[in-house]
Formats: C-alpha cells, structure tokens, sequence
C-alpha cells in the first residue's frame, strides 16, 4: 500500500492505482474525458491535470501511477493538490483549448443536459474565447445504424475506439490523419460490425457520437426514470426506461458489477420502438377465421366455454420466453387447478428440467465469476448472439490472461482465440475419450468452466448430451472444491424463473412440442410464446403483447402487459432474482398479465387465491423463498446435477446423433415479439449481410 | 497537412500483391519481431508498397499490407493517413518535396517555391506528362545546406531559383543529375573560407586527455603533510563544478537557497501571486513602465529588440492582454472585443519582411 495526502487527507491505496483513482478515494472530484474505469488508459484530454509536489508542471492523474510519486525530503507521503489555483488554472487551460474547436451548438445537441464537456465546462470554462480563426469542419461519418455523428464535435478522446476494440473485440473504429486532423471513422464508412456498439454513444462525453434512433426526440430532464431489468435475454441486464408519458423512449445500461458492467447489447437497448409498434391493446376474438375485436367479457365467455366442454387432460398451457415469473405461478396455479398436468415453458424442446436439480440449469459460476475460470469449453452455443454481455466477459477474461476456449458447435467469430474442437455430439465424444488434446488442457486448469448453450439440450437426443457432458465434465473436475464450473446458458429471459417455479409438465404431461402438435389438445393457452409452431385443432387462448406469430394462430387473444409495464420478477441465467420495474401502463385495454389469469380464474370457476400482486408475490414466496431474495443467487447443489444427468444417459454416450449443434439464433436482431417489432431493429437486422460475423453460420 | 483521404475511386488499381522479391523482403522485416507482433512491420510494408507503386499507396496495397500483417485494415489506415511520407494519392515520377521550414525559409525557399509553382503548378498536382509534382514538407534536417529539396529518395541542396530550373530541365530530359550541394560545395563545408577550428593543436593529438593533466597539477600542487587538514574554505575543489546550482551561488535568491537558509521557501506573497485565479497567463503585470521602448511600425508583436526588454510588459501595445487585466477598450469588458488577432492589422506588414538584394 502507498500513503498519499490527497488535499490534505491522508490515504493509503493499492500501488498499482492511478493517482486519479487515489484521489477519488480521497473524496476528491476529478474531471475527465478520455479516462474510463473499463478501458485502456490514453492520457489524452489532460482534464484531469493536478498539481503533484515536486513535479514540475501539473500531471495527468489519469495515467501517473501513486508509484511514481516520489515521497518529500524527510520521506513525507507525496502531496497532492487537486483544488489548488494552480489547478484550476492548468484545467481551464486544457478546456479553453477544447472549446477552441468545439462548435458552439448545445441547443441542437442530443448530448445537451448529460453532457461532460457541458458539465465540466460550468466549472472549468471561461466565457470569452481568445481563438479569432475559423473553426475546424469535419465531415460526418457514417458507423452504423444505431450511431449518429456529428464529427465537429468530437474531442478526440478515443473512448470510442479503445472500447470497440477492447470490449466488445471488434477493432473497426480508428483515428485517422493526425493534429487537428484527426477524424474518428471505421474503414471506408462501414457500419461496426459489434453487437454492442451502440453503448460508444454512451461513453462519447461529448455530442460526437449520439444514438441515432432517438435523434432530435427527447430531452434528458423530461423523462422519468425507471430502474428495471432487461429480458431480451436471459442475462438479465441491469436498464434504465427512460420514458415519457405513456411512451418509453430509451433504454440505457444500469451498472451492475455481477451482471452487465456498465454495457448493454444493442438489442436491450434498441428494441424500445418495438414497445409501441404491433401491440395488442383489446382483446380479440376469431370468428368465422377472422380475429375481431371484443370486450373483455365476451373474450372470457368465450374461453370459459372452451375449458368447460374440455377434457382436464385435454387442456394445456405453453409460457413465452418474456414472462415474467409472477404469471407463470398464475397460469400454473390456474392449469393445476382445472385438473391438467400439462404445463411446459421449454418451448424450445429443451430437456433441462427441475428435477436434475437447480445447479443442473444454472450458469453456476456466476457471469463475474467466468473472470475466475482458467479454462473454458463451449459446448452448442454462441454466446455472442444468446448472450452477449456474457460473451463480452468471456472476452474480458481472455485479455486479462490466456485463456484457453474450446468450442463445440458452429464456427463462429467469438471475438477471442478459440480452438473449433467440432461441431456435434460425437466431437463431445471424441473429447470426452480423450482424442482431442484439449481434454489435458481441461484436466489441468483448475477451474474449468463448460458452457451449454441451447443448441445442445433443445434436442431430442438432448439427454443423451447431457449425460456425456456429466461425464466430461468430471473427468475434468468442473465441480470440485469450491469451484462449479457447470454453466448452463439460456437464451430466454423467462426460462429460469419458470424452471424454478416447476413450470414443467406434471405426472404424464405433455411437453411444449408435443402440445403444440396436432390433435394434442383442445385447449391450449398460451402465454407469450411465439417461437413455437402451433398446429391447427386446437383452441389457442394467446395472451401476449404484440401480434406476432402466437396471435396469428390465436382463437383468442387477451393483451398484456410487456416488461416495461409491469413489476414482473425475473431470473437470469445464473439463478438470480431481479424484478422490472413499471415505466408506463400498458395501451389501450391491455392489462398486467397475472390480473388477466385471476379474473379469468373467476369466469373459469376457479378462483385463484390472491387479489393483488402483494398477495400473489406472499403465495409464490412460500413456495419458493428464494425468489423473495433480489439480487441474490441462491446456491445450487453442482455434483447433485451431474450425477442426475449421468442417470439420463442410455450409456451409448453422446454421439448417437451426428447433427451439428446449432445456436437457436438465427438472426440476433429478432429473437422475441418486442424486437420483430422494431424498426430499428429490422434495419440492423438487414444489414446483417454487411456484417457477416453477426450471422448465424448455415 | 490537411485531412487525408484515399484517393478518389476511379484511379485506385483493382488489386495489388507484392512482389516476389518485395514479398522476400517483408518477410525478413516481419522476422525481426516477436510471434504475434506482426504489426510492428506496418511502416516498412507500406513504404514498400509505396515505392513498389510508383510511390503512393492505393487502397488495395492498404488492405494487402493489413491482410499480410493480420491487423484490422482501419489500423493500418490510422498508419497510412497519420504519416506524410505515405502519398495516398498519384505523384509524379519525379515527387519534389520542398522544406519550407525556417532555415530554408531564410535562405530562399519562398523562391524555389515560386519556381515550383510556375514550373510544376500548383502542389500535389501531376504535371500532364507524368514527370513531376511536387508537396512543401516540414523540416527535412539538412538546414546546413539550405535550401532544399527532396526528389525522390536524393536530396539537392544549396539551391537557387535557376540551379532548381536547370535541375527540372535536367531530370526532364533524362539527363544524369547529381544529388547533394549543387552549386559546387562539398557536403557541408565552409563554401568559402575556413573560419573556424582552424589551430592545428586540435588535430594533433596534444589536447586528448588535458583536463585530466590540470587535475592532475592541481592534486601535486597540495602539500602532502596534513595539510588536507588545515584546508580552508578558499581551497579550489577541483572535479566538483557547481553546475549552476542556485544552492552553491550566494548570489541567488531562489526558493532552494532559503530553504537550505531555514527560510520558508516560498515567500508568502510570491504564493499568494501565483496563485491568483484571476490570471491565466503567467505573464506578471509590469509596473508601469517610465518609457517603452520605441517599437517598429513594422513589427506585428510588440516583441523588443533589446534582451534586457525580454519581459513582454502587460498593456504594451499589440500584444495579447492578459485576461483579467483591464483592456484597452474599456473597463471590466471581456467578451473578446478587447483582443487583437495576431496579424489582423491591415498596416503591419507580413509576416516575413521582404529580402533585400536577391
């Protein structure tokens, strides 16, 4: 440790700390451009100039490290001024000369009211300019669909750079030309090829880069602000809604340190105009093949009918990949109670199930704790398309130290060195016999981390893969000690909370695929759930938010409420709870999810036994306290998986199907109701061709 | 320097591949680094491509250089614009580069540039016949022979106007050229008469090693009998020079002397001087001076001509006020209208004041 008197305080910190976070821990305020906690250090602004006795002139904090500080001549900790007039002085200069070609233009810029250079220039501008020449014009470039430019504005301070390259590791920005010259543009004005490239108008402290769906359309201090969890996938990424009156207009990251950082996918954050196109806002009902709009009572007469003359075992339920948990307890209360056990929010065929244990469908590890990992094995998935956040970790991790990551499954651009060991099942096999040599560099990492995507257990042979990942992963020690290293990654936001709550079929009930075959039943409701074919035969209840494939097919559609609407609880990947919270109402006659199932449990002549959400939240916790516990991860039995997924297997190993493993992901831009919805969404999606890397390899 | 972009479209080549030999080359350069530090050979690859090119880079050479190194093409675009030796668009077969820094300058380049402009035309243009263009750069170091030009990799120095045009009509019509001086000298000699280094003691081996052999005196000059002892204060102490210290001169009144004095070091009005937040400028204000100096009507900064005038007085006519201090135009105003552009005065002259006699 190093002691320092910051102002007069006096601070021990970490040698490897700059002196601008030393004076941070010493309460001290220090502005700044180019300096980021998550990026490479540049030193570039010089903002952040303080006065360091015995240097000569100011230095920069940000990349002067307490290190070289020398003690005073009777050894004295090094004395830091950060309030000095020498200071100021010094930090005035530096913005006089930002300013000098700064275009005076905040009353047109988006970046107006959240803007450093307008912030920190209230303290540090002067109100006259000495500068008698022309400005500098720069032209605007274009990065891509999600980022505007208005390149006169840009201080050069390379955030944007330093975190296309480094985080999200896909290096298209660049500086060219030099001085004065110097101009931020990607190759020939390509769009980026990074799924996250949208959060560089995040941390572009100036108006330079600006997001360009929301261009010229909202101002910071008119919107409410609301703390909610993203569900595009099942990550669970800390968001701010930023809305106005009934419309949300923005989405931006919250920092969660075990979650998401301070990153979002452009998904989480783009899909926003997908919240008002397409929605459903009164009920509908169909009749002679036609959906016409009805009143709630007639909607509900209508079901009620169809469940009365129903058989129990005739009525099935199917939950989307958006609901949140408190209407999954509710349509299973409802289901349960009309006498049918067959309830299933695996629409994907997935053969993860509760019983196997809860370590058997989490990603055990924690996301912060792939930083840990010392060796990593992909099995069926993608993690840049299912889950980016996690996949910028991943990444993270690989740049701290080599990391070893094998991958079986599609070749794909992951943005880090990886070894292809194969595309399916039977390379699984081959490694787990021992004829690959990544299965040494398995053996002797201490912590190995084995990722399975959905490509590998939403298959019929989906067992069978388990069982020899059972095996693989204890030959390698995955669990063992304290380390589990069996991470499951999902790509629905909804799939752990349902999988908790046991929103799986009862005694002989039917899965999500068999339900949604022909003839399976006569009533089958469902929740949300638009990535499943349902065949003709039945009548389908579509409770939902947006007309999109499940509405198509719907007899009758109830419209609910999306995340942003409703306080709805959901689990990430890695087990834990976290609730959205409500930004706006949902449109027209639509209504929260969970008071459409009660009242409809009242025309059903099943009344469920709640009235409020308090009421309904008091029941689930009962059932399951864990989820009474936000933000916390319940701990999971790992070794309990393992041996119950090593009983799935036939003993045949995993290669009895050749079939490549294939990430559910076709196209990352449209993989829910909220996101087909979007516009903006429909353009990055097309211009995917542009950006092969994005796509899902055929 | 101005912003730099890929030339235009229709000029670029369709491909570019280098040379089997080049191709040899570079990977000898690449050798030269450590596994995975490919890209530390940008700069000899692109020069290589450039003058496998008829020395300017076209984008397919930007993408082969980026393909061959394994870097993301947009680095080596970062390389290609930031340095003014890679031309992005076509030069001639001859590219003049011109130094027009200020040793050239003084000594005559503002005429070659004339020469260029009338013989070449205007910079970066290709003359139609594909011979010449030519681009005024920065300082090129051969200040000693001003002035100059680059053409091609040869230096021609100590130009005038009409050895510059005699050498263009030379390189036109294919003639042999000589690089280097061109009005006769060799390398950087005197051009005239040697003035200086001219005792033949320097050369002849008798000063190697004399400041050893005045230590040596001195040391056999001191008694040896206890006197090291008994040494005063006014002994010389030889091998120590003071090195200007401010500690080891009486004369000094600086902050290190005080405090070696038990003296606060920083006198607290010099503290509370510094530190006056109204000052941006480090420029203390004068006392009202008795009598400014007379200034040149020529001079477009009231910089003085006398060393001991070294110190811009604030208030002295034309230079930059210091912000804070009361402007000219009125009390208390500061929006700027107090400020003078340097060179906005329609009567000061340029800049360079015209050369007599040339």
């Amino acid at each position: 440790m190093t002691k320092l008197v910051v102002d007069g305080i006096e601070v021990d910190v970490p040698p490897d700390f700059t002196l601008l976070q030393a004076c941070e821990a010493a309460g001290a305020e220090i502005p700044r451009f180019c300096f980021h906690e998550r990026l490479s250090i540049a030193g570039n602004c010089r903002m952040c100039l303080v006065e360091l006795k015995g240097a000569p002139k100011p230095v920069a904090s940000c990349a002067w490290g307490v290190r070289d500080c020398r003690p005073g001549p009777n050894g004295e900790p090094p004395t830091v001024s950060t309030k000095s007039p020498m200071v100021k002085k010094a930090r005035e200069g530096v913005m006089e000369f930002l300013l000098i070609n700064h275009p005076l233009d905040c009353p047109i810029c988006d970046q107006g009211g959240e803007c450093d250079l307008q912030d920190q220039a209230m303290a540090y501008g002067v109100d006259t300019t000495r500068f008698h020449e022309n400005k500098r014009a720069v032209h605007d470039k274009y990065i891509g669909p999600l980022v505007k430019t208005s390149m006169n504005r840009c201080i050069h301070c390379t955030r944007c750079i330093r975190f296309v390259a480094e985080v999200a590791g896909v290096p298209d920005l660049g500086a060219t030309g030099r001085g004065e010259d110097m101009e931020i543009t990607t190759y020939l004005e390509h769009a980026m090829g990074s799924e996250l490239q949208a959060n560089v108008a995040d941390l572009c402290p100036v108006g330079a880069l600006t997001h360009k769906p929301q261009a010229f359309n909202l101002r910071p201090w008119e919107l409410s602000k609301t703390a909610s969890v993203d569900v595009m996938d099942a990550v669970g990424s800390n968001i701010r809604v930023d809305s106005r009156g009934r419309e949300v207009m923005r989405v931006l990251p919250r920092v969660h340190e075990g979650i998401n950082e301070e990153w979002i996918s452009d998904k989480t954050r783009q899909h926003v105009d997908g919240l008002r196109l397409q929605r459903l806002d009164r009920p509908f009902l169909r009749e002679d093949g036609r959906l016409r709009p009805a009143s709630w009572a007639e909607a509900f007469a209508a079901i009620a009918a169809r469940v009365k003359a129903a058989a129990p075992a005739r009525i099935g339920a199917i939950a989307g990949d958006l609901a949140a948990v408190e209407e999954m307890w509710a349509l299973k209360l409802l289901i349960q109670a009309l006498g049918s056990p067959n309830i299933d929010a695996r629409q994907d065929g997935s053969v993860l199930h509760p019983a196997h244990g809860r370590a058997s469908y989490l990603f055990n590890p924690s996301i912060a704790g792939i930083e840990d990992a010392d060796a990593i094995l992909i099995v069926g998935s993608n993690p840049r398309l299912e889950a980016s956040i996690v996949n910028a970790r991943i990444r993270k991790r690989w740049r701290m130290a080599p990391l070893p990551v094998g991958v079986i499954g599609q070749r794909v651009d992951l943005t880090y060195d990886h070894a292809h060991l194969g595309a399916g099942p039977d390379s699984l096999d081959e490694l787990a016999a021992g004829r690959l040599d990544f299965l040494d560099v398995l053996k002797r990492a201490e912590r190995p981390l084995v990722v399975l995507g959905p490509g590998a257990t939403a298959r019929a042979d989906g067992a069978a893969i388990l069982a020899a990942l059972s095996g693989l992963a204890g030959s390698i020690g995955a669990v063992a000690g304290g380390w589990n290293g069996l991470a499951v990654l999902h790509g629905a936001a909804s799939r752990v909370g349902a999988l908790d709550i046991g929103f799986v079929p009862g005694e002989g009930g039917m899965t999500a695929p068999a339900m949604a075959e022909a003839g399976a039943l006569d009533v089958l409701f469902n929740l949300g759930a638009d990535e499943i074919e349902i065949a003709p035969g039945a009548f389908v209840i579509y409770q939902g938010t947006h007309g999109d494939r499940g509405a198509h097919r719907a007899d009758v559609i109830l419209p609910g409420a999306a995340y942003t609407e409703k306080s709805g609880t959901y689990v990430n990947t890695e087990g834990r709870v976290q609730q959205t919270g409500r930004a706006v109402f949902p449109p027209g006659d639509a209504r929260e999810d969970w008071a459409i199932l009660r009242a409809l449990s009242d025309h059903l002549g099943q009344r469920l036994p709640f009235d409020n959400l308090p009421a309904l939240r008091r029941d689930l916790y009962a059932a399951h306290p864990h989820l009474a516990r936000l933000d916390e991860i319940a701990p999971a039995d790992g070794a309990a998986a393992l041996s119950a997924w090593a009983g799935l297997g036939a003993g045949g190993g995993a290669g009895s199907g050749r079939e490549p493993f294939r990430s559910p992901v076709r196209d990352f831009f449209l993989t829910n109701p909220i996101a087909r919805a979007s516009r903006v969404m429909a353009e990055c999606s097309a211009l995917q061709t542009a950006t092969p890397a994005l796509q899902a390899a055929e | 320097m101005s912003v730099r972009r890929l030339a235009r479209a229709e000029i670029q080549p369709a491909t570019f591949a280098f040379t089997e030999e080049n191709e040899r080359w570079l990977a000898a350069q690449v050798a030269k680094y450590p596994d995975g530090r490919q890209a530390s050979a940008v700069i000899p690859a692109l020069w290589q491509a450039q003058k496998q090119h008829d020395g300017w880079l076209p984008k397919p050479a930007i993408e082969a250089v980026a393909a061959r190194l394994g870097m993301p093409i947009i680095r080596v675009m970062e390389v290609a614009t930031f340095y003014t030796m890679f031309n992005l668009e076509p030069v001639g077969r001859w590219f003049i580069q011109l130094c027009g820094t200020v040793p050239c300058h003084v000594k005559g380049a503002l005429d070659l540039k004339q020469v260029l402009l009338e013989k070449v035309g205007d910079q970066q243009h290709v003359t139609p016949d594909g011979n010449f263009s030519w681009l005024e750069v920065e300082c090129l170091g051969a200040c000693c022979n001003a002035p100059m030009v680059q053409i091609n990799d040869d230096y021609y120095e100590d130009l005038t106007p009409d050895l510059l045009i005699g050498l263009l009509a030379d390189l036109a019509e294919g003639r042999t050229v000589k690089p280097g001086p061109q009005n006769g000298r060799r390398s950087s000699e005197p051009l005239d008469a040697v003035k200086t280094l001219q005792d033949p003691a320097l050369f002849d081996g008798s000063l190697v090693g004399g400041w050893r052999k005045r230590f040596d005196a001195a040391a056999s000059a001191v008694p040896a009998d206890g006197a090291r002892d008994a040494s005063g204060p006014g002994d010389p102490k030889a091998a120590k020079p003071d090195a200007g210290r401010a500690i080891e001169r009486p004369v000094a009144d600086a902050p290190a002397q005080r405090a070696q004095n038990g003296e606060a070091p920083i006198k607290p009005a010099e503290q509370a001087q510094a530190s006056d937040p109204g000052k941006t400028s480090v420029v203390d204000p004068a006392p009202p001076a008795p009598a400014q100096p007379p200034q040149s009507s020529k001079s477009y900064v009231a910089t003085p001509s006398k060393p001991e005038d070294g110190r811009v007085a604030a208030g002295s006519l034309g230079t930059t006020p210091i912000s804070g201090a009361p402007g000219q135009g009125g009390p208390g105003r500061r929006d700027g209208s107090d400020t003078k552009p340097v060179g906005a005065d329609p009567n000061a002259s340029p800049g360079v004041a015209p050369k007599e006699g040339r």
